[in-house]
């Protein structure tokens, strides 16, 4: 079947195998000169393609879970959605989210997701307790970092290449209420939003909007969004204090079709850019917002990755070392805004310290902004490339679908992968065309 | 204490319509074959860590008939309802030719039905209480060469339906007969469906229980197929003879 993930490019032809228990995938494993297992395709690019791809949507039990410590054991195909359904109105949280609830647990540690608390808690598999991973020779071994702990940390991060993760256990963390609450500063230039993020440093949650395409004075400005889980005494709606847990029901949007790829230009991002940014407050304004509008403004509008039209888009992720960060982000966001290959906003964050294998955040700023495809595209894309590695930084692989085998040397660890996938992926059946353009 | 009872619980679309009723308060009886038993318990836990509700195993085989009665006195809680999910497609060529797969595909899908469902009506008609959902095919609206073996049987289950709500209606048992057309199921993986026309197991519940709720007699999901359904039925034959369909 015709197959492509979240940016709509590449789309393939893939035959998708599903399983329900370890007999079934086991058959698979052995039958099959190479595999990619995939959950609910959000990452942008190939990472999750390949001829043969294994779904992991019918894999999907939650197994138990501790009502006392919040430890949850689940199989990888249950999303994180379900999880917030399930566990939020009985006062659990994720330990940390991305920007979407649309991700499965085995796609939250293939990519070892990140989240707006990074600089307090680290990426998704932080909280991993321990994780089950079937290899390349059908058998299932249990990894922590304890037990098979170079499997543990080479498959946290690591793309789906070391086995098929079956399942997991991981705590949530409690909450008073479903609401958070949000404080929002602007600022006028990428200085200062420097300042915003160092002074930001004791919030839970930090994130930044910022404008791409403004230059000058005006380069870099963002508007900053900072959140705490809310407790109950500051909720001030009565009928949401009443049931602090439980969120009102909302309307879901849906982009039915591909707009037109003329529909994007840089006008139009541009106005809708100056149409954000003068709408956001110019003093620092508090509000109580449910978390669904804190962390998944997106997902409220179905299949929105059509207004990027047939074509598709890519997201291109970058993180710099603190060191390079004001120079180097000044320079490469000069260099976007001067290309006007127009983005919608970008997203701006602060990256605490992590350094894994394969796992992209470490810490600095890291800039995550989307590109409708085009004919220019990509020419323009290795001139950042080179910039990113320039200032000592790297690409993030869930997002990519153009990097070569170059970018890799952004990631310190690599030849140790290497090393644990061949030991236990001798003849390399887990692979994605992602991974064959890199040289995995 | 409210039960559903589903019958045919293996099947993808029972385990949404259970997670839909797990949902909304319902306890569960997930009935099916012993072959299936070790998948079913699977998940009954999920459903448990889910939803903190009593989800259970009962061993059951349409085509046992003489086991049903047993069967559903064993129950602890009588079911407020019950879902019929029991279904076989067979191989229409070989059903041609070999008469056990035909008895096969007609004692799945109709008799072992009938013989279930006529035991639980009773009680219900005789407590004045609960409701029926029968899942039957727009293969039953009209035969096809290519599986018509299947689509009698259905035909047949679908009238069964329609006389069995009218017969309840008097006791105030509701009966609603639900057509799935394309799901995108353990059944369907690797055919090439139109992808439009190709509901999510998901979505075929929420219609199921939205439809139970409003008491509907008999429902189309995706709604589409009443449409396309009734284009199929009015083809003369004549032209449709000539069709691949």
């Amino acid at each position: 079947m015709k197959l492509s993930n979240w940016g709509n490019y590449p789309v393939i032809d893939a035959e998708v195998k599903s399983f329900i228990n370890e007999d079934s995938l086991r058959t698979i494993i052995k039958t099959s000169e190479e595999i990619i297992p995939r959950g609910l395709g959000r990452c942008y690019g190939d990472s999750a393609l390949n001829k043969n791809i294994i779904s992991t949507l019918r894999f999907n039990h939650m197994l138990c879970f501790n009502d006392e410590t919040g430890e949850l054991v689940c199989e990888s195909g249950v999303s994180l959605e379900e999880i917030l359904d399930i566990f939020v109105p009985r006062g659990w949280f994720l330990p940390t989210t991305p920007g979407t609830k649309f991700v499965t647990v085995g796609g939250a540690i293939a990519s070892n997701v990140h989240g707006k608390n990074h600089h307090e808690s680290g990426s998704f598999c932080n909280h991993v307790n321990w994780l089950d991973l079937m290899l390349s020779n059908g058998d299932t071994v249990r990894c922590s970092r304890s037990e098979n702990s170079d499997l543990f940390e080479a498959t946290c991060g690591g793309m789906g290449l070391t086995g098929i993760t079956l399942r997991a256990s991981f705590n949530l963390i409690p909450i008073e209420s479903a609401f958070i609450r949000q404080e929002v500063i602007r600022a006028n230039n990428f200085e200062e939003i420097m300042q915003v993020f160092a002074d930001s440093a004791d919030w839970t949650y930090s994130v930044a909007w910022i404008d791409c395409l403004s230059k000058g004075d005006n380069l870099g400005r963002s508007v900053m969004m900072r959140g705490e889980h809310a407790k109950v005494s500051e909720i001030r709606n009565n009928a949401h204090k009443n049931a602090p847990l439980i969120l009102p029901k909302k309307m879901k949007f849906n982009v039915p079709f591909n707009f037109p790829s003329f529909a994007l230009n840089s006008l139009s991002v541009k106005a809708f850019n100056a149409l954000y940014f003068g709408k956001s407050p110019k003093k620092p304004t508090e509000s109580i917002i449910d978390y669904d509008q804190f962390f998944y403004p997106l997902d409220s509008v179905l299949n929105w990755n059509r207004i990027y039209g047939k074509k598709g888009f890519t997201q291109y992720q970058f993180v710099l070392p603190i060191e390079s960060g004001k120079e180097g982000m000044e320079a490469i966001l000069n260099k976007i805004a001067d290309s006007g290959l127009g983005s919608f906003l970008a997203v701006l964050k602060l990256f605490g310290k992590q350094e894994d294998m394969l796992s992209f955040p470490t810490e600095g700023y890291t800039l995550a902004l989307d590109f409708p495809i085009s004919d220019k595209l990509f020419p323009f894309l290795d001139e950042l490339d080179a910039m990113v590695l320039d200032y000592g930084g790297r690409l993030y692989m869930a997002k990519d679908v153009r990097m070569n085998a170059k970018m890799l040397s952004g990631y310190p660890h690599l030849d140790k992968f290497k090393d644990i996938k061949h030991q236990y992926d001798p003849r390399n059946i887990f692979s994605s065309l992602q991974s064959k353009r890199v040289g995995i | 204490m409210k039960y559903l009872l589903i019958l045919g619980a293996a099947s993808d679309i029972a385990k949404a319509v259970a997670k839909k009723y797990a949902q909304n308060g319902f306890n569960l009886y997930l009935a099916g074959r012993d072959q299936e038993k070790t998948e079913i318990e699977a998940d009954a836990n999920d459903l448990m860590v889910r939803y903190k509700i009593d989800v259970r195993y009962i061993p059951f085989d349409a085509c046992d008939f003489t086991k049903h009665q047993t069967i559903f006195e064993s129950l602890e809680n009588k079911p407020q309802g019950v879902a019929c999910f029991v279904g076989y497609l067979g191989d229409q060529p070989q059903s041609q030719t070999d008469f056990n797969e035909a008895i096969n595909i007609i004692n799945t899908n109709y008799t072992g039905c009938v013989s279930m469902l006529n035991i639980i009506a009773n009680d219900m008609e005789q407590r004045r209480d609960g409701f029926i959902i029968g899942v039957s095919s727009v293969a039953g609206d009209r035969g096809r060469q290519s599986n018509y073996t299947y689509g009698s049987a259905k035909a047949g289950f679908t009238a069964y339906l329609s006389g069995l709500r009218h017969r309840l209606s008097k006791v105030g048992v509701h009966v609603m007969t639900v057509k799935p057309g394309f799901v995108n199921t353990r059944m369907t993986e690797g055919m090439e469906l139109p992808q439009a026309l190709l509901a999510e197991p998901k979505d075929v519940a929420n219609d199921i229980y939205n439809g139970q709720q409003k008491q509907r007699n008999t429902i189309y999901t995706m709604w589409v197929w009443r449409y396309i359904m009734m284009i199929i039925k009015n083809i003369p034959e004549f032209i449709f003879k000539k069709s691949n369909l």
